[in-house]
């Protein structure tokens, strides 16, 4: 995946930021689920969203993905306001989404979800029927089960398989929601490994929904979330075990 | 007894193969989006005065044409009905997707306009409703360039609403009362209108002492090619891709990058097209009225329960099944078979009609169900109830 127009776009434009949300206000009928998010990924980095279960990290990513539709609030996309955009327009501009849960489709081979990916392209190659080698390099065990069916496989292979599918669509920014949840820790290590190379090779901005501590380590800034606001950031270096223990620690 | 079943067989294809091609568009419409749509019976009664329409056209170009009509026929009545289907998609059946009732609601009183349009139409009825497309939507789209639509939207719509409406109106009374009834006689009227089949296909292939029609068989071939081109655009091309995703996923598809309500729209279209061919195929085998389309939506949803929803393979095999027991029920074959054992012979001669038989397969689908109530091919492993 070469995707060197992102990082020669960051030197020009005036915010290097891929994403900024400020002043995000959700609700789920009459409930208040987001209040007052600001948070914002530069370009190239990879940023983690932390937090127990139940704080509004899905939900924020959902309206990101325009899932959900803020009562108040901006989202700016590579300086572009996007609230008024549908999902499928925020996945051609770039937006990658790797859901909670996975949420391949299941009754479509492997090689379909795959090819499925090639939809969020700006341009799309001429042969949609081929997958590029490099997915197998990031995910080999993709390679033997083309043909089966994505509801078929274990959750592991779910889950690298909807990564594979967003990387498909090159995307500018790659939104991951709680990648390791439910997975053995030896896929969970191929799994960060894969995005860390990911992020190594293309450039592109990650956020991580995450509450596998090792994993969050990987990233380079934090946001802790509590009740529905942001109630820390910083850099990851600084992330003390004193944070870990509020935030994440049930 | 060997040629009575093999006629059997041969029936029951044939009449299975007019339930497949009738059902192939609801296999689409309801099975793989889960929309309710009554007026899929009017979308073939459309077709079927499409051919008609194009029946009498080609009448007027003369003889070498009028035996291929039928050819053109096809192709008409799937561009009509698909048009239609795309119209009820995009003005009606988009508000009230996940919301089944009414879906329902909303549909059946659309087949009920469908009815009444081909009763009543007529040229001031055209001129009027193109008058008012005309006027209603460019303006519209004229208001929509400004700035400030979104505020005014409500006032918008309410003037051109009533001024297109207005206007509309008036055309057509002028119309109508400067030319009479040469503008104001319904095209079709509420009498049934006859479909000739073309030369070519009246008479039979004789089977033993029963004969084969050709139009059945023309049915029947244009049927394997309606669902092979189905299983083709649904399976090799990377727009039935994104209807199988879709249709499984909306949410997730929409944030993979696909146009969900293009794709929506394109759904619907299909399957109403597809009703259409099937319109124009059953009009080769009577007269074709306003109800045409009644007699069959009834046995299009069985055919789809029946298979299972969602899954083609199921509606082919329901179609054929359904088909089969219907024939050899309605003929009396099973009496003849039981002369023996008087009951048995007395029971089947009082199904032994065409409506009886009806009655038979209906109690028989619904003890079906209740062993299977997925239908034949249900929707299997862990992602079924996802």
């Amino acid at each position: 995946m070469v995707q060197t127009a992102v990082t020669s776009n960051a030197a020009t434009a005036e915010t290097p930021l891929m994403l900024k949300v400020s002043g995000l206000n959700v609700y789920y009928g009459e409930s208040h689920i987001l209040r007052d998010v600001d948070l914002s990924v530069p370009k190239g980095e990879m940023v983690c969203l932390i937090g127990r279960n139940g704080v509004g990290k899905t939900t924020m990513l959902k309206t990101l993905m325009g899932l959900l539709k803020p009562r108040k609030g901006s989202i700016l996309f590579d300086g572009e306001p996007i609230l008024s955009r549908t999902p499928d327009q925020r996945a051609r501009l770039g937006i990658g989404y790797v859901p909670q849960g996975r949420e391949v489709i299941p009754r479509l081979t492997v090689k379909e979800n795959l090819l499925l990916g090639y939809e969020a392209r700006a341009v799309r190659p001429r042969n949609m029927q081929d997958i590029p080698e490099e997915i197998f390099e990031l995910f080999p065990v993709l390679k033997d089960m083309l043909w089966r069916m994505g509801g078929d496989l274990s959750g592991g292979q779910q889950q690298q398989l909807a990564i594979a599918r967003a990387i498909m669509g090159q995307p500018k920014l790659l939104v991951l929601d709680e990648p390791t949840e439910g997975i053995q820790p030896s896929i969970i290590l191929d799994i960060e490994a894969a995005v860390k190379r990911i992020v190594a090779t293309s450039g592109i901005s990650v956020l991580l929904v995450e509450q596998h501590l090792h994993f969050v380590r990987q990233a380079d800034r934090y946001y802790a979330m509590q009740k529905g606001g942001i109630v820390a950031s910083g850099s990851t270096s600084e992330l003390s075990n004193e944070v870990i223990q509020r935030f994440l620690a049930v | 007894m060997f040629t009575a079943i093999l006629d059997g067989i041969f029936n029951g294809l044939s009449v299975g193969s007019v339930l497949l091609l009738a059902a192939l568009g609801l296999a689409i419409v309801f099975g793989l989006m889960g929309v309710i749509n009554m007026a899929h019976g009017e979308l073939m009664m459309l077709g079927a005065y499409t051919t008609f329409l194009v029946q009498n056209a080609f009448k007027l170009l003369g003889e070498p044409w009028t035996n291929f009509y039928i050819f053109f026929a096809v192709i008409m009545a799937f561009i009509v009905a698909a048009l239609m289907g795309l119209v009820l998609e995009r003005g009606v059946i988009r508000y009230l997707y996940g919301r089944p009732l009414e879906t329902l609601l909303a549909t059946w009183g659309v087949s009920l306009i469908l009815q009444q349009f081909v009763r009543s139409v007529n040229w001031v009825m055209i001129a009027g409703l193109i008058v008012f497309c005309l006027l209603y939507f460019g303006g519209l789209w004229a208001v929509k360039k400004r700035p400030d639509f979104e505020r005014i939207r409500h006032w918008a719509i309410t003037v051109l609403l009533t001024l297109s409406a207005a206007i509309a109106w008036a055309v057509g009374s002028v119309l109508s009362q400067t030319y009479k009834l040469a503008v104001t006689k319904p095209w079709f009227g509420a009498q049934n209108v006859d479909v000739t089949a073309p030369k070519w296909l009246l008479g039979g292939l004789p089977i033993g002492n029963y004969q084969l029609p050709y139009t059945r068989m023309f049915i029947m071939v244009l049927t394997v090619l309606c669902v092979l081109a189905i299983y083709w655009f649904l399976n090799k091309t990377p727009w039935g891709l994104r209807i199988r995703s879709v249709t499984q996923n909306r949410n997730m598809s929409a944030c993979l990058g696909i146009p969900t309500q293009k794709v929506d729209a394109l759904t619907f279209a299909l399957g109403s097209g597809l009703a259409g061919i099937a319109g124009c195929a059953v009009s080769l085998l009577g007269s074709v009225g306003p109800n045409t389309g009644q007699n069959y939506i009834v046995n299009t949803f069985m055919v789809v329960v029946v298979g299972g929803v969602g899954k083609l393979v199921g509606t082919i095999v329901g179609a054929m099944a359904i088909g089969i027991t219907d024939y050899i029920i309605g003929t009396g074959i099973l009496a003849n078979l039981f002369t023996s054992i008087q009951p048995l012979a007395d029971f089947f001669t009082f199904f032994a009609t065409t409506s009886m038989a009806k009655v038979m397969v209906f109690l028989l689908i619904v003890i079906f169900l209740q062993f299977r109530p997925a239908g034949l091919f249900p929707q299997k492993g862990r992602t079924v109830d996802a």
